[in-house]
């Protein structure tokens, strides 16, 4: 007996699925096909179960009728239900023994000719699974699909929208609970207030709460008292409002009465000077988050340009290996590890990063830069050709387009300073990793040996030779250590930005500027122009736009160099 | 003797290129050997246009050793202006009947800009596609050159004033088209630009532009004032010192270099019918740079060959390899620079000596010998 319907297809390589299929053929045949079970245990009223079966009818009317039905009812336990069946992920599902159900439909997997659907129950939405405790999957043949038409749709819908709403404010999640008091303020009305402040006694969560209560206030705001008007104008006032300016802005304009309106535009002036204080913040960090980029990618270039003289054009394409890099690895933890510790896909990719970076750097120093030192425009046209070839192959391996590198799951998200302002974690993990790369490269030139010899190295070529240090490994190491200080840049890179062959090229002119505004051969220097440029970048963008922004900031730099031609902080020498 | 050869073979490929390539493409048969395209002819005259433009780059980075990452933007500018004066010319012809320039009626531009009125005169924008890009040559390289910034300092700031000049001329505010540039032009002086004889025309035009600019530079580098860009690039703190103003010679001549590249891009437009931003950007400005360094720096002609060479390559390899064509210029960049500094050119004129040490060493193995040591060349 060929059991046709159920398959359990396991993750991983197709080799074991055909072994795992014998398996469950072995155990239904052995226990007795049982996928049933465990979704029994919980089920709907009686009157509820009813009405779910006329869901199945042929009947379009007796459909609609029981959909409108159940929606009415409000029942949390209906939400999966519902929702499903307004997605049409709805399915009537008779397995190959005991009587047909119904079952919620998840995402299709395509294997081979045929599309697997996974199934949930219908009771909490709950994974069903085969005797063997897999995943259920049934081919998308053996399914039929409830047909909820517009009309079913539209009739549910309000109903399904405060059910939602009304969920999700009683949600483990405090952004799920925070998003739903916001949206709940935008098309709710009076009745809600007391469900509001039933939940706003249990919320703990500053923000939270200070969302509850912006919503409670605008819905008074459609009152008819002017009175409430007036105290809920004010009360979004106090509170910094941020959702609530286009209504009161209405308000403060056409409403009836004077007081109203007077109230209205007070709270106006309050939240716009809260406003304009949050946007210096957020100016602030986002200079700061820029900065710390271009100093990420600026520093190994400075150190090598301060080593060797060396303008290394291919930086950037040093930058973009970095990124692939974090792609591959990402890509090996998806297909050979479990789902579970995919989060930490990133941290190893910072290490793995560094590697293949400073490898390509070692290899470009010992075949081809070696032969160019003291001939600083011969370096950067050859590193400007060796860009162009690690692009077109990359191009040609990972294609043209941009690959996907997802966020690790700590770092989406960020954390809420006020109300207003958010910093993203990934931007404050490259802030942080910006300030990691800046410690461990003065440790590393201040405080090691390898250290030292760099820097004797940069200070007197021909007396280190002398005195015995190993002058041509210095440099292969000091290119290798940019390289992969480049590699690093790169993979910080792929969590704020795009991942594709012209990454590299995005970013090269900036972060020469950085260099050669901080002047050759200090750190100190990089450190405080990436900084500044990051920082005056942010502040322009708003009033002249991106592009205009930075053609203003490279005058700014050229008039800079006027003043101080060596940049920011020049080794003095006889020469200029 | 030998510049006696050079001088006739020099002359030989000028009036190759200027008589005989458009006599066969306008009277021989064609589908004959000695017939030249319409196609190829074109193909060379955009060729000779950025040889106009190699010129200029090897006089300040040959002769006088600053390197310019940024020369896309002196070409684009000459090219816009060009450009402005052909899209005003097609007049009420365009998509939308207006008198606008077509881009300017889907940005909803009222009125033709100011700075777009005086090159409705063909005189005005002949001056202006030189004028332009010098001004902000002269005005660049006096900020730059006054406080010395020099070598890679120098280049660095070129390719970020390409990169500014790229992300500017992309915007639709500024009135030039955006991204899609400047195209759809249809006359020149009343001629139709569609017809060959237009650009046979133009050829001409081109060939002679370059015959003049290598007159130009060549003059100015057998100058005195050529000696001094040479002894600028070879030991700029000695000029100094021996009382001239190093920074005045840089300005003038990068303020050449600039005019030039402006006429080059003047000549690129008519006959390849469109100038976008993508042609100023820091890629495009680079590659200049390697045409030079394939040719031979240093060396007139050798810029000149390696401006057409290298884009002969170019156009032959995007079209029939274009996966290997990234590939193929980048390998020219670290070739060229590795072993041969002195690009093609380098490697004909010591090709002679070279062989003639390497048949010396081959029949009389006996090298020992003192009379026939190898003598270094170059001290």
């Amino acid at each position: 007996m060929q059991q046709a319907g159920i398959r359990a297809i396991p993750r991983g390589a197709s080799a074991r699925s055909f072994i795992s299929r014998v398996l469950i053929l072995v155990f239904a045949l052995g226990f007795g096909l049982a996928a049933r079970g465990e979704a029994r245990t919980e089920s709907f009223s009686p009157a509820i179960q009813a009405e779910i079966a006329q869901l199945g009818s042929k009947n379009r009317k007796t459909r609609r009728r029981a959909a409108l039905g159940l929606a009415k009812r409000l029942e949390p336990k209906l939400l999966p239900l519902l929702l499903a069946l307004r997605e049409g992920s709805l399915y009537r599902w008779k397995p190959e023994s005991g009587e047909a159900r119904f079952v919620i439909g998840g995402d299709a997997v395509t294997r081979g000719e045929v599309e697997y659907v996974p199934l949930f129950s219908i009771h909490g939405k709950k994974r069903l699974t085969s005797a063997d405790g897999k995943p259920l999957f049934v081919p998308d043949g053996g399914l039929r699909k409830i047909r909820a038409g517009r009309r079913i749709r539209r009739a549910v819908k309000p109903y399904l929208n405060q059910l939602q709403s009304s969920a999700q404010l009683h949600s483990a999640d405090p952004n799920v609970r925070r998003a739903a008091a916001t949206r709940m303020a935008r098309v709710g009305d009076k009745d809600l207030i007391p469900l509001l402040d039933k939940v706003l006694e249990n919320e703990t969560h500053w923000l939270g709460r200070h969302a509850l209560i912006e919503a409670k206030a605008l819905i008074r705001l459609k009152s008819p008292n002017p009175e409430e008007r007036r105290s809920a104008a004010a009360a979004l006032g106090e509170i910094h409002g941020l959702n609530a300016v286009s209504v009161l802005q209405r308000l403060a304009e056409k409403d009836t009465d004077a007081s109203v309106r007077a109230a209205a535009s007070d709270a106006i002036g309050e939240i716009e000077g809260y406003l304009s204080w949050t946007a210096t913040i957020d100016t602030l960090f986002r200079g700061l988050s820029l900065g710390s980029i271009l100093l990420l990618m600026a520093l190994g270039l400075a150190i090598v340009f301060g080593l060797m003289g060396v303008i290394n054009m291919a930086h950037g394409e040093l930058m973009m290996l970095g990124a692939y890099a974090t792609f591959i690895i990402q890509g090996v933890f998806i297909s050979y590890l479990p789902q579970n510790y995919f989060g930490w896909y990133f941290l190893l990719a910072l290490p793995v990063a560094f590697l293949a970076s400073a490898l390509m750097g070692f290899l470009m120093e010992v075949s081809i830069i070696r032969h160019l030192y003291g001939r600083p425009l011969e370096t950067l046209l050859t590193t400007w050709g060796i860009s162009l070839i690690l692009q077109q192959a990359v191009r040609q391996v990972f294609g043209a387009q941009n690959v996907d590198v997802k966020s690790p799951e700590w770092l989406s998200g960020g954390y809420h300073l006020m109300v207003g302002v958010q910093f993203p974690y990934n931007r404050m993990f490259i802030i942080a990793l910006a300030v990691f790369c800046v410690v461990g490269t003065y440790l590393f030139l201040f405080r090691t040996r390898a250290g030292l010899r760099i820097r004797a190295v940069t200070q007197n070529r021909g007396m280190s030779t002398c005195l015995g240090v190993p002058s041509r490994r210095v440099d292969a190491g000091t290119f290798a250590f940019g390289a992969g200080l480049a590699g690093m840049a790169g993979a910080a890179l792929s969590q704020v930005g795009n991942v594709g062959p012209a990454l590299g090229q995005n970013y090269i002119v900036d972060s020469f500027m950085v260099v050669v505004t901080g002047g050759v051969g200090k750190i100190l220097g990089t450190i405080v122009a990436g900084f500044g440029i990051g920082g005056m970048n942010k502040m322009l963008e708003p009033a002249m736009g991106a592009v205009f922004g930075k053609v203003v900031i490279l005058v700014l730099v050229i008039l800079f160099l006027q003043r101080r031609p060596e940049g920011l902080f020049a080794i003095r020498t006889r020469g200029a | 003797m030998e510049k006696k050869v050079g001088g006739v073979v020099l002359v030989l490929a000028a009036l190759w290129f200027l008589v005989a390539m458009p006599s066969l493409n306008a009277f021989g048969t064609p589908g004959s050997f000695f017939h030249v395209s319409d196609f190829t002819l074109n193909l060379f005259g955009k060729f000779l246009a950025y040889a106009i433009l190699a010129l200029g780059l090897d006089l300040i980075w040959g002769y006088t050793g600053i390197l310019s990452m940024g020369h896309g933007v002196f070409f684009g500018l000459g090219a816009y202006c060009m450009g402005m004066y052909l899209t005003l010319e097609i007049g009420g012809e365009g998509v939308y009947q207006s008198k606008l320039p077509d881009f300017m009626v889907w940005n909803r531009v009222k009125e033709l800009p100011l700075f777009w009125k005086p090159f409705h005169s063909f005189f005005f924008t002949t001056l202006a596609v030189a004028v332009v890009p010098g001004l902000l040559a002269a005005v660049f390289g006096f900020l730059a050159f006054r406080t010395r910034v020099r070598g890679v300092y120098f280049a660095i700031i070129t390719q970020a004033l390409a990169l500014s000049a790229w992300l500017v001329f992309n915007r639709n505010e500024i009135n030039l088209g955006g991204t899609n540039g400047l195209t759809n032009f249809k006359k020149i002086l009343g001629f139709t630009l569609t017809e060959a004889s237009t650009q046979r025309g133009l050829y001409v035009v081109t060939a002679l532009a370059l015959c003049g600019a290598y007159l130009l530079c060549r003059w100015i580098v057998k100058s005195r004032a050529g000696k001094i860009l040479l002894a600028i690039r070879d030991a700029e703190n000695r000029v100094l010192y021996s009382g001239y103003t190093p920074a005045n010679y840089k300005v003038f001549v990068f303020t050449v270099s600039a005019m030039l590249a402006g006429v080059a891009g003047a000549l690129y437009v008519p006959q390849v019918g469109i100038i976008t931003p993508g042609r100023i950007g820091v890629l495009p400005s680079i590659e200049m740079v390697i045409w030079v360094a394939v040719g031979g720096r240093g060396s007139l002609i050798g810029a000149v060959i390696g401006a057409v060479g290298v884009n002969w390559a170019r156009s032959y390899l995007t079209s029939s390899y274009p996966d290997y064509w990234l590939y193929f210029l980048g390998g020219i960049f670290i070739l060229v620079v590795q072993f041969f500094p002195d690009g093609i050119l380098g490697v004909a004129r010591d090709a002679p000596r070279k062989l003639e040490k390497w048949i010396r060493r081959t029949t009389r193995p006996a090298a020992g010998d003192e009379a026939f040591a190898p003598v270094r060349s170059e001290g």
